[in-house]
């Protein structure tokens, strides 16, 4: 393999491994558990490397997955004291165990090779030249490595525990009533993504693997109601976007894991705004739609109160019309242009009266 | 003494003191409504999400003067927070989710742009990374200044409209029934978060912002059930954060400050969700202990109990 297939196998590689557990994170409202816990890894990882005396992965992978750990049991000790939210309990735990870290980084570690840049943006350009050893063997880059083990992790957890995640997600009394602990499943699923997240920010840094977890998983839920398609269409949606993220970031030279967040971004917001269901477009029509609606049934309804009475000739007129329901001329006009349209008025010597159509329309509004 | 003479009359120490304990105060109080009204997380959107915003000035105008690269930070981050809202009103997605988002895209969109710089004039970009871990270290008299404009601004807006934030963060139903603008001083108070945010980034840098906006309130809030003395208290914590972190940065060869000033953020929110009076986990164990002692059950309920064996 050449470098450049090591990078974009990298990127495609924790996409999908992230953006799979995303779906689940996000329908629990955990998403900003993910950033807690990315932050919170580093002086677990600091820790190890000072245990065995340099870069280690194993070691290192230990002391972060500990801290990641230490991290979710901290926020939820905070949580239950009652004493602050959930939002605070994090706000307070990470930044701690953060600044932790870099104090041991700055004190320990200022000469070895931990940049403290590379740890919010991580260094995926040189995953070719981490390599794998077994003895004297080299098995070749560790991060496809890494990450092709967790991937198969993240899928078989989520195979294997598909229908107790689905009913703890949706529905936590009732599975606790039927007997699958709703907590069991919450501290397999932290712990899982406790590894993803270390595995992930070994390879693409802190910023990346929240980016990773949750905006696809944000945008396949903005796209669908049912928790399949959403996992599957969150995977691919995290590769496509490590794709042309790589593609992006080399093309205009500037940092691989940036290019694939900001790539991520885009199709979130093509499907902010672009969604059938939940776009902002799709909101606005809706609400114009719904508009004009009111605006016909009420200009029906003006015109059948005066229906064949007295006052009728006067009550009908455009000008009169528009200062009764006030409205603005133009919005008259196209209110009464589209009530033309639809055949519920017509002009008759100046003034507006309705046709059988909109008598009937009439009639049906008042029996709603 | 020696460290109050330092204080008072080593330049740097001085203008490093002071600059952190304006961003105490100031996120302290500004703060303490986010956590009141369940938006902590609010400030680490905000900082993150302001980093593209100091690209792009940079990029514009091609000057590393703080105030043009804040001024940056701050309109990206208001974007942020506007869109953030957007988010959450008319989509299904949850609010953490919405922070995420928009916390990850930004910061993401952030770096490819510092690395494009990076890649394209060397020369003149240094310090634009500074942000990422703040510059506690360095900050100057001109800093200092800045910070004091910007937080006394804040503050007086504070002032000005504290009945109607006190009203907004308690019960905005009612706020909005008597025909206050519920959302134009929700977006009010929202910049002015912003504005703490901006002083932050040049101190304690993107990440460590969040302490900076939640501790201080947070702590505050567990002496107190009165507005105006959580406020003042939350400003008292954050400010004595500052000095005293950038006194043992300095104290201690090789610490960072702004850590260090989180770190003793950290200790003040430990020590006030523990032992203070009015709600602190100690006190409030003792408490409910002696209520137990007071209502033992009486000798005569023992001997029935005993009877019935």
């Amino acid at each position: 393999m050449n470098p450049d297939t090591v990078i974009l196998l990298t990127g495609v590689l924790c996409a999908v491994a992230c953006s799979l557990l995303g779906t689940f994170l996000i329908l629990r409202k955990m998403a900003m558990m993910t950033d807690a816990i990315s932050h919170a890894i580093l002086p677990g990882l600091v820790a190890g490397y000072w245990i065995a005396g340099g870069s280690n992965l194993l070691v290192g992978a230990v002391g972060a997955t500990g801290a990641a750990i230490l991290t979710v049991s901290l926020v939820e000790a905070l949580q239950r004291t009652r004493r602050v939210d959930g939002g605070s309990a994090m706000g307070i735990v990470f930044p701690a165990m953060f600044a932790l870290g870099t104090i041991l980084v700055s004190r320990f570690f200022a000469d070895v090779h931990l940049d403290t840049d590379a740890i919010l943006y991580g260094n995926i350009e040189f995953s070719f030249f981490e390599r794998l050893y077994i003895g004297d063997r080299d098995l070749g880059p560790q991060s496809i490595w890494v990450m092709s083990v967790l991937l198969v992790v993240n899928v078989v957890f989520l195979t294997l525990f598909y229908k107790e995640l689905k009913l703890t997600t949706f529905d936590a009394g009732l599975a606790a009533a039927i007997g699958f602990s709703p907590a069991i499943m919450h501290y397999a699923l932290m712990l899982v993504l406790s590894v993803t997240t270390v595995g992930a920010f070994t390879a693409v840094g802190a910023i990346l693997v929240v980016a990773l977890v949750i905006v696809p998983a944000a945008t396949a839920y903005l796209l669908t109601d049912r928790l399949i398609l959403m996992i599957i269409g969150s995977g691919a949606i995290g590769a496509i976007s490590a794709i042309t993220g790589y593609w992006l970031a080399i093309r205009i030279d500037g940092s691989v894991s940036g290019g694939i967040v900001t790539m991520t971004g885009v199709f979130f917001g093509l499907a902010l705004l672009f969604s059938p269901s939940q776009g902002l477009v799709a909101n606005l029509r809706r609400h114009r739609a719904n508009r004009r609606r009111f605006a016909l049934d009420l200009l029906v309804m003006h015109l059948w109160t005066h229906d064949r009475t007295d006052e009728e000739a006067s009550e009908s007129t455009l000008g009169h019309i528009s200062a009764a329901l006030h409205w603005t001329p133009e919005a008259t006009t196209s209110t009464i242009r589209h009530a033309i349209d639809r055949d519920l008025v017509i002009r008759y010597e100046g003034n507006l009266v309705l046709t059988s159509q909109g008598r009937e329309a009439a009639s049906n509004l008042l029996k709603r | 003494m020696s460290i109050l003479h330092d204080l008072l009359f080593d330049y740097t120490l001085r203008n490093v003191a002071l600059g952190s304990m304006l961003l105490g105060i100031v996120s302290g109080v500004l703060g303490s409504y986010a956590v009141l009204r369940g938006q902590a997380l609010l400030g680490d959107a905000l900082s993150h999400a302001a980093l593209p915003g100091i690209c792009i000035a940079f990029m514009l105008t091609g000057v590393r003067t703080p105030l043009v690269l804040l001024l940056g930070a701050g309109i990206a981050g208001w974007i942020g927070t506007m869109l953030l809202l957007r988010i959450v009103k008319d989509t299904k997605l949850s609010e953490d989710t919405a922070l995420g988002v928009v916390l990850s895209v930004f910061f993401g969109v952030g770096i490819l742009l510092l690395t494009i710089i990076q890649h394209n004039e060397n020369a003149n970009q240094a310090g634009l990374d500074k942000y990422l871990f703040g510059q506690a270290a360095a900050l100057v008299a001109s800093n200092v200044i800045t910070f004091a404009v910007l937080g006394a601004i804040a503050l007086l807006i504070v002032f000005l409209f504290y009945k109607e934030f006190k009203l907004l963060s308690f019960d905005p139903d009612f706020a909005s029934s008597i025909g206050l603008p519920t959302r134009g001083l929700d977006i009010l108070l929202t910049s002015l978060l912003v504005i703490a945010v901006m002083i932050g980034l040049q101190t304690v840098g993107v990440v460590l912002m969040a302490a900076m906006v939640i501790g201080p309130g947070a702590a505050a809030r567990q002496w107190t059930d009165r507005l105006p003395v959580m406020l003042l208290l939350a400003a008292l914590f954050g400010g004595l954060a500052g000095v005293s972190g950038a006194v043992i940065s300095v104290q201690a060869s090789r610490l960072p400050t702004g850590p260090m000033i989180i770190v003793s953020l950290t200790v003040i929110v430990l020590v006030s969700l523990f032992f203070a009076p009015q709600h602190g986990i100690v006190p409030d164990a003792l408490r409910h202990r002696r209520d137990r002692s007071s209502l033992r059950a009486p000798d005569q309920w023992e001997t029935v109990d005993g009877g019935m064996q």
